[in-house]
This record gives C-alpha cells, structure tokens and sequence, in this order.
C-alpha cells in the first residue's frame, strides 16, 4: 500500500493513454521529434521522500515512484493495467504454486556496471525480512519459507517495554540460489498469486554496494537496475535524475533527464503549470476541481484517468455495537453513493459498487449489494438488529481532505435511518492510525485502500482474513479464511479468483466494512509533452515521455 | 559600552536554553506516534517501528533526549530527519532563501514605507496622505495570502510577465514580488508609523530652530527631522525582520520557496523534533541579535542615549 500524503488525498489510475501531438506534422512517426527527445529534459512534480530510497522500506508515493522508475523487477505491471508479464525474469516456472523456478535474463547491469546476478535478489530479499533491518514492507516476504526464523514479533506490541528477540537465522531457508541466473522459492503454503506480487517494489533486486555499506547510505544515492539512473538529491528542493545508458530491457527511456521539483503546495505547482513552467502534476490541487476549474485552464493538456484505489469507511468489529452483520448492512444501504460522488467530488470519483476496486484483474463488478441505495432494505434490517443506541461517530483524520464526504456520509445514515451520526476529525493521520492499531476506534473510521498489486487477491486476504495485515477491525468468519485459503492455494490464477468471488459474496453478507468509492485522478501536463503513457497506478511513465 | 555589550551577549545564554528546551517539550508533547502513520491505511510492522524509535532514542525520557540533542548541538551536529537526511543540511539550504526573502521584503518596506512615510508626514491633509492612508488600510485588512494569490494569479498567470513560483537559484529579480506580498502588512504600520513620528517631531523646538537658523529645508529634514523621528521606525523594523523570516510560511507556499517556514512545518506534521528545535533556535538567535543591533542603533541615532 503506497499511500499519497497530500492534502488532496487523491492517488493514483489506470487506463493507459497517450498523446499524439495535434501540431505534428504528417510524418510517420506517433509524434515526438527523436532528436528533441533525445537529449531533452523535464521538470515534474514531486515530494520529498520520507525514508532514504531503499525498496524494501519505502511504502509513500514521493518515494515509490522514484523506486519504480530506478528499478526493474522480475515482472511488471502493463500501464493499460493488464495481467503482470515478465521483465527481468526469463521465466517463472511452476507445478504446484509452493515451489517457483525463476530464471533472470542474462548479463543485464546495475547502475554501477555490476551484473544482475541470482544473489542478488536473494540478498535483498533476505536483508528486507530481516526483523532488526526494520524494513516497513517486511511482511510482504511472510509467503516464503522460513520467514518466521528471521522475523521474530516484538511479545509486547511496539509500544510494551519487551524487545523482540533475536531471530535465530539471517536467511529463509526458502531461498535458493541455483547458479548467477537461476534461483528457487519455496513458498510456506501454495500460493498462486506470488508470480504476480514480484512486480511490487519490496522484491526489487539489491546490488553488492548496498550490503557493503549502510541502507541509510545507500538511500542517500541508490543504485538501481532500471531505466533511470539517480544522480542527486537536495533537500527539499530537487531529486535529479537521468537515463541509464547501459539498459536492455524493454522500457529504455527515450529522453535524458528528468529533474523532480520538490514542492509542498499544489497549488504553487498548479500555477506552474497552467503557465508551463512545470511538465507535469499527477493530482491537481482540489481548489481547481470545483466547477471543472481545470479542464478550462489545462484544455486539451488535461488528463482524466482512474485510480485502483477504493475509499472505505471500516468497522471496529471488537466494539460489541458493531458486530451485528445486519446493522453494519443497514448503515451501508443507507448511504447514497452517487450523491456523495457528484456533490463533493464533482463527479471526480465514482460510487463504489464492487468490494474489489473493478480495475483488478479478477474483480468482479457490482459484487457488492451493500453497497446499494436502499432506505427501506436498511430500515428493515437496522429493526432486526434491534436498533442502534448512543451516538454513532464516524472518525477520519483532519490533515486531509476527507472531511466533506464523511460528514455527508454521517448526515445520511442520521437522516435515513434516524440513528443519532455525526462525523469528527482526528487531528493528524499519525494519531488516528496508532488508535486504529491499538484497537481503540469508537465508531466506523475512514479507510483507503490502494492495491500493491494487480489481483483481486490482494482486495481480499489483508482486509477481510482473519489476521490480514490491514484487518483492523478485526473482521473474522471463518467460512471466508477457509474459502480465501482455498482461492490463494489454487492451481492457478483463473481457479484462485473463482474461489475468491465465493468468498466475498461472504463478505458482502457480513459488511465488514464501506465501499465507498473509487478514485479517480485529475493529472495535467505541458505544451512540451508529445507523448506520455501513465502506469497502473497513475505514476507518470517517464520511459514513455517523447517531447 | 563594551560592558553593556557583554552583558546583552550573557543574557542570551539563558534565553537560548530556555526556549530551546520550550520547544523541544511542546513538539515531544504533541500526541502521536511519528512512526504510525508511515505506513499508509496498512499497520506498520512492530519490527519497523522499534528499528526507528531506538535509533531515534524517542524510548528515552524528555530529559534524556533534550540532553542529548543539546549534546550534539554544541558539536555541531543538527541530528538527523527521519529520512535520514542531516538537519545542518536542510538549515543551510533553507536559512538563506529565506533570508533573502525577508531582506528583501525589509528593504521594499523600509524604503515604500518610510518614503511614504515622510511626504505623508510632511504635508498632513494633502491628496497624497489621503491615498497613501486608503492604500495602507487596504494592506493591513487583506490577509497576506490574498495578496499573495492574486497578484501570483494576474503577473504570473493571467499576464505570463514573471515566472508564478521562484527557482532554485532565487535570483534578485524573482524575489520583488514575494517580498512586496511579505513585507505588505509591516509596510502600512511603518508608513503610519514614520507619518505620525515626523508630524510630531515637525512642531519640535529643535526643528523651528533649525528653520529661524535659516538652514535648507532639505537639511532640516533630512538631517535634524529624520534622524530622530526615526526610532521608532527602527524598532519597528529590527523586530520585523525576525518576524518577517518566521511568518514567511505563507508567501513561501505560495511562490513554491524552499524555506524554513516549509521546513518546519513539515516537522512540526511529523514529530520531527530536531528540524523543528535547530529551525527555530536560529530563528531565536536572529531575533536576540536584531534587538541588540536595534537597541545599539538607538544610541547612534539619538545622542543622548548612552549606554554603560
């Protein structure tokens, strides 16, 4: 989950587009001028990261895009937002979705000119699950074996006074060098998806110079494997970045530099962009939205585009008031979604009707009858359950901007099922993440989810299974964790997302928590930009840029 | 008056600790775990978490981590973000840029403001008063980011004849504007200020006794007037400039500066309490001194205040 800290709130989409110079000329070429891009640079939009720039510990958007253009991993994620095809990886071989045969191309380089070599995903691996290395995505490597040998969890929580103790071994014993192409895994139970998983940038390779020196050191100015090359880093002001002349793989970059302007207002850099002195903002700043402020200034250098990202207003299971399944289904029906989409997002966003975001490949669309608009179905239901005493408060945090729609949704559920709503902010994102932690939350909180992956596989076991990483509430039905057992361990992804289907018809019963709605992106860029492509995500593709 | 200077430069000593120690316990009691929140609407591993509150030493008391950063202080290390990057660095890459700003907004201030400060002074009543009274209420009622935003809006957008947002390289040329919509506000209260300072001074004894000596109307005033109707003035603009560099978190979003109001803001958001602390002893610093420089310049513009 990679998680934007700005004020709009917005991340990142999907379909792919591009551009076609309107000005060219008839040459055959799909626009752009080879010998202007060649040598050419650009100046986009950025922030600053918040942790030196090693993979395995970065989980913002400031810093993740920039790991996702300086590395290439085993697979990748088509732009257009289609299943992962190889990259890096020759081929990924499997009989039984437990054990993987991965073969790397040949002789492909680091930045630095040393070789991508087996050990070296190995390595990175290795160091990324290793508890005392404190990586944030350390839990993405629990599928393999031996992960519980290196990873050890602190007795007490991080807040009780006991350490973690020392994990008894430094590598997973799943982890297998063959020779300098070819590496197995062995998975601690089948799971189909994992091919899939490599893409995300926790399994990105580590050359020889980060377990050298420090990770803190190799932040400072990483060394990666993919398109683009680090030059520097000034604080707060830019991170420059260039072409990486020696790649071989299929996405080299067409111009050379690309000069990340680090910024803290969007709105300074809307104003930079709507005079052009900025080639591209992936969000523009909410003030611009209303009455499609943007599409006037921007015209045809506006760019519309969805986002895999649901926004979703979760349950504290553990407080007994919502473990009625019946109650958290009557506040569901209650709320109208399209009206929540077209007056406070105008339209930007669209009502949710699928528990998986539908840009998932395996979601299935419309899967969510909670999620429609029935006053009568949720009067009904809310009866059933004996009716709701007390005040129901929906929490969000106030440093950014979600306070428009979950008031809207509060006033809905007081208006339509007459239970006494309201919605109230919680300072910052740090304090309402640590109370939804510790279990404290007191009333359906505010909850985003951005797919680390393209599967619907990841919309389904770390929220809704028992023990799911991002399960906060504390949802648990054990027909779901046998069905999505089930669907993870299938042959294949075809039979793992049929699987999954039967279980979140489960979880549409139960209304573990609120879809709300899906994201969607207001991008713009510059005259200067012929031809652009965004990523799954919403990222600006900087290997597809042509000027 | 060297003894009265050393006196000033010791009382420093427990101003600077003082505060120093007022801000490193209001940003250690902001509520919040700094490290929660890192890992977006996923639970940050225990592991992650534990690796960066020992390394940060945010499991000691107050006394211990204050003690601490004083420590490294006096050795000339900042600490360090929590991105690892060292705060020395982000102070000498913010500090000067906003400097400059506020330079800049102090010199168009001093120089608008005063200006208009004498002729208004000077010919009380006139056409030219009445104006430069209306312009300035204007000034002081809208708040900064208005002016900000619009004249951003008109030169940089609408108008495309300056660049919206400063470069890097903060040249001269870009800073006018930032400066003109920093050092707005302050500009009225001097303006006034130097307006009622001279039409008092102007009936003074000395001054009608200047002019029945028959000196030049230009000395009068540029030499006797002046001169002493200016302390006021002075104080006015020593004080602003500390106020000026801390207030300009604003007029830095607004023409995308990289500043310290930015930077200590960011910190302030995340906990960070090195940025925040070494930002503002700085700033701290630069306020003590501007009022010793002021209160020094008193005595050279006023000969009968001396100091022992």
């Amino acid at each position: 989950m990679r998680v934007s800290k700005r004020a709009s709130g917005a991340i990142a989409l999907g379909a792919a587009f591009a551009l076609v110079a309107s000005g060219c000329s008839s040459s055959s070429d799909d626009g752009g001028d080879a010998g202007n891009s060649a040598d050419g640079a650009i100046t986009i939009d950025g922030g600053e990261p918040e942790n030196p720039l090693v993979p395995s510990n970065t989980t913002e958007t400031n810093g993740g895009k920039i790991i996702d253009w300086m590395w290439t991993g085993l697979v990748e994620y088509p732009n257009d937002g289609s299943a992962p095809r190889n990259a890096l990886a020759e081929s990924i071989e499997t009989t039984d979705s437990k054990v993987y045969k991965i073969k790397i191309k040949q002789d492909t380089k680091f930045h630095d000119g040393t070789v991508v070599k087996a050990k070296n995903f190995v390595d990175a691996w290795n160091w990324g699950a290793y508890s005392p290395n404190g990586a944030q995505n350390s839990s993405f490597f629990a599928d393999i074996q031996g992960f519980e040998d290196v990873n050890t969890a602190d007795p007490d929580g991080a807040d009780g006074p006991q350490k973690a103790p020392e994990p008894k071994a430094k590598e997973m014993s799943g982890l297998k060098v063959v020779d300098d192409w070819n590496f197995e895994v062995t998975l601690a139970a089948p799971t189909a998806v994992f091919p899939t998983k490599l893409g995300y940038s926790t399994f990105m390779p580590l050359p020889d110079a980060f377990f050298a020196g420090s990770a803190e050191d190799f932040g400072k100015k990483p060394i990666g494997n993919g398109p683009v090359k680090f030059v520097s880093w000034e604080n707060n002001v830019s991170i420059k970045l260039t072409r990486f002349d020696d790649y071989q793989l299929r996405d080299k970059m067409k111009i050379k530099d690309v000069n990340l302007k680090i910024s803290q207002d969007d709105n300074a850099v809307y104003s930079d962009l709507v005079s052009g002195n900025i080639d591209f903002q992936q969000q523009v700043p909410v003030s611009a939205l209303a009455g499609d402020k943007w599409k006037t200034d921007l015209g045809e250098r506006a760019i519309s585009s969805v986002t895999p990202v649901t926004g979703i207003i979760a349950f504290p299971i553990y407080d007994k008031r919502f473990a009625d399944p019946k109650l958290r289904r009557a506040v569901s029906l209650s709320i109208n979604r399209q009206e929540v989409t077209d007056k406070i997002f105008f339209g930007n966003r669209k009502p949710a009707d699928s528990w998986a975001n539908p840009l998932a490949p395996g979601a299935a669309p419309g899967n969510c009858t909670a999620c429609q608009f029935n006053v009568d179905e949720a009067k009904k239901l809310l009866a059933e359950a004996g009716g709701f005493s007390g005040e129901m408060v929906f929490y969000y945090n106030a440093d950014a901007s979600h306070k428009e729609w979950m008031e809207a949704v509060a006033q809905q559920v007081k208006t339509n099922l007459g239970i006494n709503a309201r919605a109230e902010g919680v300072p910052t994102f740090a304090v309402f993440r640590q109370n939804i932690n510790a279990h404290k939350m007191k009333g359906p909180y505010r909850a985003g989810w951005q797919q680390d992956y393209p599967d619907v596989e990841n919309w389904v076991n770390p929220l809704y299974v028992t023990g799911g990483s991002s399960n906060d509430g504390l949802y648990s039905n054990k027909q779901v964790d046998a069905l999505a057992k089930e669907a993870s361990a299938a042959p294949s992804l075809d039979a793992s997302h049929a699987k999954f289907a039967e279980a979140v018809k489960l979880i549409d019963q139960d209304a573990p928590s609120i879809p709300v709605y899906f994201a969607g992106q207001q991008s713009g860029r510059s005259d200067k930009i012929k031809k652009m492509e965004l990523t799954n995500v919403g990222e600006l593709d900087v290997t597809s840029v042509e000027l | 008056m060297g003894r009265y200077l050393l006196r000033r430069l010791l009382q420093l000593v427990p101003v600077f600790i003082g505060t120093t120690f007022l801000i490193y316990w209001l940003v250690w009691s902001v509520p919040g775990d700094p490290f929660a929140g890192k890992c977006g609407d996923r639970r940050c591993p225990d592991t992650y978490i534990n690796f960066m509150t020992e390394k940060y030493q945010l499991d000691e008391s107050i006394w211990v981590q204050y003690a601490t950063y004083m420590k490294n202080l006096f050795q000339g290390d900042f600490g360090l973000t929590y991105n690892s990057r060292d705060v020395g660095d982000i102070i000498a890459a913010a500090y000067p840029n906003t400097l400059k700003l506020a330079l800049v907004a102090l010199a168009i201030e001093a120089i608008i403001g005063l200006g208009a400060g004498v002729l208004t002074g000077l010919r009380r009543n006139g056409f030219l008063d009445n104006l430069v009274l209306v312009s300035t209420l204007f000034l002081i009622a809208l708040p900064v980011f208005v002016i900000g935003f619009v004249l951003q809006w008109l030169l940089g957008v609408k108008w495309g004849i300056i660049h919206p947002t400063v470069s890097s390289e903060m040249r001269l040329s870009e800073l006018l504007l930032p400066g003109f919509v920093l050092g707005s506000a302050s500009m009225a209260y001097v303006a006034r200020v130097a307006r009622t300072s001279i039409a008092e001074n102007r009936r003074a004894d000395y001054v009608r006794t200047a002019i029945a000596k028959g000196l030049p109307m230009r000395r009068v005033v540029g030499v006797h007037l002046l001169r002493n109707s200016l302390i006021p003035v002075v104080t006015l603009l020593g004080t602003d400039l500390g106020a000026l560099m801390g207030g300009a978190i604003v007029t830095e979003g607004i023409f995308g500066i990289n500043g310290i109001g930015r930077a200590v803001f960011r910190a302030i958001v995340t906990k960070e309490s090195a940025t925040v602390v070494s930002i503002v002893v700085v700033l701290v610093l630069v306020y003590l001194l501007m009022n010793l420089l002021v209160d020094l310049l008193y005595a050279a513009l006023d000969p009968r205040i001396r100091y022992e």
